[in-house]
């Protein structure tokens, strides 16, 4: 009986220093010598140093002079009543999706007050038959890609907002699509975040 | 699907299958304790352990019972320190966010899933649990979780290869240690910077803030991710650093970490067949057994992927493109991250139900009817690969019914690798593989008529019902992926998937130790003509049929009320 509880304490006690604090607590100190970047969450600063977002991490744009990622299913604690959650896009703090499965009437719905929206910002794309990332929610709600037909079909806004003209957004896009990687894995892809930076810098708007 | 989605997915099989086998073969020489060109940096490390745990312990031969005994004590002692973590986080160090110790009936229900390899999760990580808790509380027991799973099927293929009335099934200890340092440890640290080098973080750090040029602030949650999401997949255990596990860019950042962490996910349970072979000298048998979990596992993986393409009547009627194009991927995209696309995703939702790891890299809630059977049909099996050890031990329950009915039909001795199948080890046997359907199908029978059960709901109509099976079946078959639109912290869904995983896990492996027990003093026969061969394609086949005729017959009805109902749902328009 004491063998079965002093070898199961001792083993007990070794794995956890061993698996739970070694091994991660190494894989840190390694990590944050020779990939700070990576290690740190991929931080894009600004020219004066403050930190404006996660390359890898989507945001929640809204102001028609942008490209704008996907719909997200984040939810943040409702300010008047904590135990009630309200919507709240690319919350990075409380990640999840949508989990709305195929035949429900919620999703639906969600689709035809999103594309409302969307016909209404962008007349040019009623009755156009649209790539499915501009209207479904990603399984983070923090993709920070969107397909590059998504990123083709926001041009002419992004181009209306800007005063520029619409060929010269595409050619800005078309440098930003990332390929597959090795030809086979993933989708082709446009990360939101990289494109508007390059956007502002080459159309800055005031 | 694109020609480079059917790449993708034909690649990565490929690069499973290749790497089980030398893989698999070194396991053997690990649990055999051959000599490997690694011994002069382990023999020192492992030496050291087994002197902090105790000599004796460490040398002396166990039969059964001392083998799962000891395997019992010990869990119990790592369950008791977990949920310690739990509790009093609020005391530890390394909570910059303060959060509170979390509540008991979920920190019973967390501390069970994490010592059993389910890793269902109850709550979401980045808003429950502090970095000495990610650590300490989760990282910990994925390795000893996944650990404990392969030895007792290490212990239960030795009962095979003793020869005549031994009872000596190797040395817990021994087995355990080794199998952490010499396999997990090292496949683990490695993959770790791989992650890392691709942009997962690692950092003790908690949150960081950025100001967006859009002009808002947005709280970005960071943490030891990359090692923890690296054993979570290796050790097929399933839990999430974050509550969208690894569809969270931070932990799976490319689609090249996509392919490691599928390829992670099924290479153990993969390669454990490869081992067994080595272990029993027959790699004949082996193969076979790989055939039969192969041909099974490539049928659910055609039944998830090429559906969810074609995508639902209620995308299409909005107006969105469900077939691919080069700059868009179709599809049902809904609960799934662009860089991935259908295939990137479909195919590790097969993997993940399939080797029954339960990590995520999209919304299984929102899959559409097909893959839905395909997900359930992994967990259902549960020997598809199955989870460490665990899965391998299913298999071999299938095999040895299979004998047993086959032995009948043509009235000849049931034998399975030189040793007798008798009445005593099929009764066991039977207990064991009906553990599993009692277990789930009980408790969603009792959940649909539960009022309490019934409130945590996030989808109406048929997916409701789909979304308890979905929370039972994953937590029996040790999975511990979601149909997340549930609200699974309540006292209800605490307690009751507790009880099922808990129950869904220890007995079985008690009675198959017991097997193993009976077995091992069985005198060992040689082959003759008149027995039954076990390593042919005949026999796979026979194999391969019983698993699908006996979890077909078995969970059949479950899953028409839910996924095959849903499924003409949806065609027929109808929504809820």
């Amino acid at each position: 009986m004491l063998d079965y509880l002093s070898g199961a304490v001792r083993i007990s006690l070794v794995t956890f220093v061993l698996c739970g604090f070694a091994y991660p607590l190494a894989v840190t100190a390694i990590g944050q010598l020779l990939m700070p970047y990576q290690a740190n969450g991929s931080r894009e600063l600004s020219a004066d140093g403050r930190i404006i977002g996660s390359r890898i991490i989507g945001q929640d744009w809204r102001d028609p002079k942008w490209f704008h990622g996907r719909p997200s299913a984040t939810v943040a604690p409702d300010p008047q009543d904590p135990s009630e959650y309200i919507a709240a896009p690319y919350n990075a703090a409380n990640t999840t999706a949508s989990n709305l499965g195929p035949t429900s009437k919620a999703l639906q719905a969600r689709f035809t007050a999103d594309r409302k929206v969307l016909d209404e910002v962008a007349p040019e794309l009623a009755g156009r038959t649209l790539p499915a990332d501009m209207l479904t929610a990603s399984a983070s709600g923090l993709d920070p890609d969107i397909t590059p037909a998504n990123a083709l079909l926001q041009v002419d806004r992004v181009a209306r907002a800007r005063g520029v003209r619409p060929d010269q957004i595409t050619a800005l896009i078309q440098q930003h699509v990332t390929p597959r990687s090795l030809w086979i894995f993933g989708e082709p892809r446009v990360n939101v975040l990289e494109l508007n930076l390059a956007l502002e810098e080459a159309f800055p708007n005031k | 699907m694109s020609i480079q989605a059917w790449l993708q997915t034909a690649a990565t099989l490929v690069t499973v299958l290749l790497l089980s086998i030398p893989t698999g073969r070194y396991m053997a020489r690990i649990v055999l304790e051959r000599t490997t060109r690694l011994d002069r940096l382990f023999d020192p490390i492992d030496n050291a352990i087994y002197f902090l745990i105790g000599r004796k312990v460490t040398s002396q031969a166990m039969t059964w019972k001392a083998y799962t005994f000891h395997m019992l004590a010990t869990n119990l002692v790592m369950t008791l320190i977990i949920f310690a973590v739990y509790s009093f986080q609020d005391y530890l160090p390394l909570n910059q966010l303060r959060f509170p110790g979390m509540e008991p009936f979920q920190a019973f229900n967390t501390a069970i899933s994490f010592i059993t390899n389910t890793n269902w999760q109850s709550y979401a990580g980045e808003t429950t649990l502090s970095n000495f808790s990610q650590m300490g509380g989760i990282t910990f027991p994925m390795f000893t979780s996944a650990t404990t799973g392969f030895v007792v099927a290490m212990a239960w293929i030795r009962a095979f290869t003793v020869k005549n009335g031994g009872s000596d099934l190797g040395n817990f200890y021994r087995d355990f240690i080794r199998f952490i340092t010499r396999v997990l440890l090292p496949i683990c640290s490695v993959i770790a910077l791989v992650m890392i080098s691709q942009g997962a973080v690692q950092t003790l750090d908690a949150s960081f803030v950025a100001h967006t040029l859009q002009g808002s602030d947005q709280t970005i949650i960071v943490g030891p991710v990359a090692s923890q999401g690296t054993i979570e997949l290796v050790g097929t255990n399933g839990g999430g650093f974050y509550n969208v596990n690894a569809a969270h860019p931070f932990q799976n950042p490319t689609p090249i970490t996509n392919v490691i962490l599928i390829v992670l996910m099924a290479l153990l349970p993969a390669s454990i067949v490869v081992t067994f072979g080595e272990m029993i000298g027959n790699r004949r048998q082996a193969w076979v057994l790989y055939a039969v979990m192969g041909a099974l596992m490539v049928l659910l993986l055609a039944l998830c992927v090429i559906p969810e393409q074609d995508g639902t009547p209620t995308l299409e009627s909005a107006g969105i493109e469900t077939s691919a194009t080069a700059d868009q991927p179709g599809g049902n995209m809904e609960g799934k991250e662009v860089r991935f696309g259908i295939a990137g995703s479909s195919l590790f939702a097969d993997i993940t139900t399939s080797f029954t790891t339960g990590a995520v890299d999209s919304a299984h809630d929102s899959y559409t009817p097909l893959p839905g059977i395909s997900l359930f049909g992994g967990m259902m099996l549960q020997c598809v690969f199955g989870g460490k050890g665990v899965g391998f031990l299913n298999a071999l329950i299938y095999g040895l019914i299979a004998v047993f009915v086959a032995g009948l039909m043509v009235g000849r001795t049931p034998e399975f690798l030189g040793k007798k199948i008798e009445t005593q080890e099929i009764i066991l046997v039977s207990l064991a593989l009906l553990i599993h359907p009692l277990v789930i199908l009980s408790s969603t029978g009792w959940s649909m008529l539960a009022p309490y059960a019934l409130s945590s709901l996030g989808n109406n109509g048929i997916h409701g019902y789909s979304e308890i099976l979905y929370a039972f079946a994953s937590g029996a078959a040790d999975n511990g992926s979601a149909f997340a639109g549930l609200n699974s912290n309540t006292a209800w869904f605490n307690l009751a998937t507790a009880a099922v995983i808990f129950i869904g896990r220890y007995p079985p492996i008690i009675f198959l130790m017991a097997v193993a027990g009976s077995v091992a003093r069985k005198p060992t026969t040689t082959p003759s003509a008149s027995t039954l061969r076990t390593d042919t394609a005949m026999f796979g086949v026979f194999w391969f049929a019983t698993i699908l005729i006996v979890g077909a017959l078995t969970f059949f009805p479950a899953l028409v009320f839910g996924p095959i109902a849903e499924f003409f749902a949806m065609k027929a328009g109808l929504t809820f």
